[in-house]
């Protein structure tokens, strides 16, 4: 985006401006266009596909009385709460206790600036881009850390120390996973890392290795725990801590969380995306000769899709599993997965050193062997598709 | 802050008292407990019962026997099959009332249904409680077949009235017969697939086994009963061991704690204890739709019904275990003095020691695989 402004100041499009004014204006205007075209209706209708998801397989019908199958419901939920009083109890300590939503959201939302959309579409491509999502991130913690502090609620105070605990001890493994890919990459901005990958699934990092094959769940699995998605929703356990840090909160200040959550389920899809699945590479088709719009909106969706494949299987596995206990969380990440993701690592700079046709060999292996799984798996999940009244899905009014 | 607290500058730890309920998510009801911990670990959890109070036992002694028989739902109206049955029990061992043959049938049927139902809203909560929300809705649909066929049967779906002194209500219908037998064969899969998607995640059971373990000995100190006692490996069970109704005649195991996860007596073995339970129910279920009898559903019980003076206890096999009516007359219309005996009570003051040194997550399990409910506890 920065080349193009450069090209029209060249042109004198803006005379008499100053340069950085320009790039002010435009840094402005990027940001609401992000915010408005994309983020929040993302949020928005991923929590209503959640519910809506997450009803089908509790053989529940879901929010669908808002527009069709229940589309606008985000909506409505955000007028409702935006007309909602915001309260703030008398003995929380009003400063922090207002300013921690948007901190958590501003973790969230700066993650987009280097969020790939297409082959141009990226708000800047920075150098340092992966590094600099990893660094964003961490805000989030601190806005739940104030929440849960400046409430002045036993239940949130608990909920902000395990979460504190959880997203800072998660976000090893996940900073090793994504070192794995760094290494093979040799650059960490997000569109280099993208274009290091080809179009096809024997191109992406996922089966570049066994390594980065195992490198793939420890990712996900660790940025699930720092999503605070179920298993590891310990932070605002319902049954334990009520609501943990947003116990206190109410109208938009608690739309805010959520509003991070669900749209963070898209940044750990992207993620992923952009590292292992290829982002938006997309075959080179004729069609798309001399036709840069068509490409952009081909890239466009497949990196869309392959996103919103990980942001559903994250509903699926919170429909699914229990949730762990705060010792085993820790347990899990400090004795299983971040010695796992050191090997991962290791293992990946060892196969640096292997030729690359030996590799090729390896890694069509390690296809073959995910195939394989994904059959078996299906093959397993069948049974439940089966009896699933599938014409419910289809038709879901009742 | 006193004193004491600011001689040492710098680090100090002190402990936290939290009142968990009586509005709280996992307090199905109204419990309360005033838990004291250090950071996550629970030091006491001392149980708070009485919010739940509706003097059943006091209303006892102002209304005649046939209008006690409604109160008697909301003793526990997550299995009201059962109070009604206990105090229709003690009743007409009071008055030496024989019950027509077809009305144990009754009796027995609509009771192991809602053993069933029962059972299935504390395992379904019981997921939900370890934080998987899915069983929960699948369990409250399979119940929402019962309370239909309860429905059927009796014309209620909570609070049922069923059971009256001397039979049941209404007899059963051959229609709605068929319907258990179509419930029963849909119900006995979903108890396997129930089992992969809960019972057998590992998670569910790292988050159980070996957790607030009751051995043996404690049971007994603490007299617990029903599921709870079986859990920790006592075979006991008032339809095998005292036998009241028609169970003499049916064949059905006691399931009790297996420890194949953990330690005997653990979280998951009286959770599992529930979920074989139910398939226990289904059998006895079954042998009774064939062994039904045809004949009246209710004997001739005089309007204005007068025991002769004197006392009795009658016990039932509740789902929250070992169920009582104490029933005291002086030979008038009212009863003397009603008392009832609940699990879920006794079950309560177990908490305090077992709560010591597990951690806030846990106590929440411990809650919820003792299947404590909160009308029972205060009846």
């Amino acid at each position: 985006m920065q080349a193009y402004l450069d090209q029209l100041i060249k042109d004198g499009a803006f005379a008499g401006v100053p340069r950085e004014l320009v790039y002010a204006v435009a840094m402005v205007l990027a940001a609401f266009v992000v915010l408005s075209v994309f983020v929040a209706p993302l949020a928005g209708v991923t929590s209503w596909l959640e519910r809506r998801v997450w009803a089908r397989m509790q053989s529940r019908v879901g929010p669908n009385r808002v527009g069709p199958q229940g589309i606008l419901q985000w909506l409505a939920d955000g007028i409702k709460n935006l007309l909602k009083e915001d309260l703030i109890p008398s003995a929380a300590d009003a400063k922090l206790f207002s300013l921690a939503p948007y901190v958590v959201f501003m973790g969230f939302l700066c993650t987009f600036v280097v969020i790939p959309f297409g082959g141009n579409l990226i708000v800047a491509d920075l150098n340092i881009g992966i590094f600099y999502i990893l660094g964003v991130t961490s805000l989030v913690v601190v806005g739940i850390l104030m929440a849960g502090w400046a409430s002045n609620n036993k239940w949130s105070l608990l909920g902000g120390m395990r979460s504190a605990a959880q997203i800072v001890s998660y976000e090893i493994p996940a900073g090793l996973a994504i070192l794995t890919i760094v290494f093979l990459a040799g650059t960490m901005s997000m569109q280099g890392i993208i274009k290091a990958q080809g179009w096809g699934p024997w191109d992406w990092f996922l089966f570049h290795n066994p390594f980065t094959f195992a490198a793939f769940f420890l990712y996900f699995t660790a940025a699930l725990a720092e999503g605070n998605r179920t298993p590891f929703d310990i932070p605002e356990a319902e049954s334990e801590l009520v609501a943990g840090y947003v116990t206190e909160y109410s109208g938009m200040r608690f739309l805010f969380f959520f509003f991070a959550e669900w749209g963070n389920l898209y940044v750990i899809g992207s993620v992923a995306t952009t590292l292992f699945l290829g982002g938006w590479q997309v075959p080179p088709l004729w069609i798309f000769d001399n036709n840069p719009v068509l490409l952009g909106i081909a890239q466009f969706v497949t990196f869309f899709l392959k996103a919103y494949l990980w942001v559903f299987v994250a509903m699926w596995v919170r429909a699914t599993l229990p949730r762990v206990r705060v010792d085993q969380l820790m347990a899990l990440c400090w004795k299983y997965m971040v010695p796992l993701a050191f090997v991962c690592m290791l293992g990946t700079i060892g196969f640096l050193f292997v030729p690359d046709d030996v590799r090729r060999v390896i890694s069509a292996a390690t296809l073959g062997f995910a195939i394989a799984v994904a059959i078996v798996f299906f093959l397993r999940v069948a049974f439940q598709i089966r009896h699933a009244r599938p014409e419910l899905y289809w038709k879901p009014h009742i | 802050m006193n004193e004491t607290a600011q001689v040492e500058p710098g680090f100090f730890a002190e402990e936290m008292t939290i009142s968990v309920g009586p509005q709280h998510p996992s307090t199905h009801g109204v419990l309360r407990f005033v838990v004291k911990t250090d950071g996550e670990v629970i030091n006491e959890a001392i149980p708070d019962v009485g919010y739940l109070h509706r003097s059943i036992e006091k209303i006892g002694e102002k209304v005649t026997y046939h209008g006690y028989v409604p109160y008697t739902d909301r003793a526990d109206y997550l299995a009201a099959m059962f109070a009604n049955q206990a105090f229709c029990l003690a009743a007409e061992k009071l008055a030496k009332t024989e019950v027509t043959r077809r009305g144990e049938f009754c009796r027995v049927i609509a009771c192991e249904l809602n053993r069933i139902a029962s059972h299935l809203i504390s395992v379904g909560t019981f997921g939900q409680d370890i934080g998987a929300m899915t069983p929960f809705v699948h369990a409250l649909r399979e119940r929402e077949t019962i309370n239909n066929l309860m429905e059927e049967i009796c014309g209620a779906r909570l609070t049922y009235n069923y059971i009256r002194i001397g039979g049941v209500g209404y007899d059963i219908l051959p229609e709605t017969c068929t319907k258990i037998v179509e419930f029963l064969d849909h119900f006995e899969p979903i108890v396997d697939e129930f089992n992969r998607l809960l019972s057998g995640n590992k998670i569910f059971i790292e988050r159980l086994a070996g957790v607030a373990v009751v051995t043996k000995e404690e049971a007994f100190s603490y007299n617990l009963v029903g599921p709870n006692l079986r859990g920790s490996g006592v075979k006991w069970d008032i339809r095998r061991d005292i036998p009241y109704s028609i169970y003499p005649e049916l064949e059905f195991d006691v399931p009790i704690g297996t420890a194949h996860v953990g330690k005997l007596g653990d979280s998951f073995d009286r959770f599992w204890v529930r979920i074989r339970e139910m398939q226990e129910s289904c059998k006895i279920l079954r042998q009774c739709l064939k062994m039904m009898p045809k004949g009246p559903a209710i004997a001739k019980v005089p309007r204005k019904f007068r025991p002769p003076a004197g006392e009795c206890y009658a016990r039932v096999e509740a789902p929250r275990g070992d169920m009582g009516f104490y029933v005291v007359s002086d030979g008038s219309e009212y009863p003397y003095r009603v008392r009832i005996r609940t699990g879920s009570f006794t079950a309560m003051a177990i908490i305090d020691k077992l709560s010591k040194g597990i951690m806030v997550a846990d106590l929440i399990a411990l809650i919820g695989s003792l299947d404590v409910d909160a009308p029972e506890i205060d009846r």
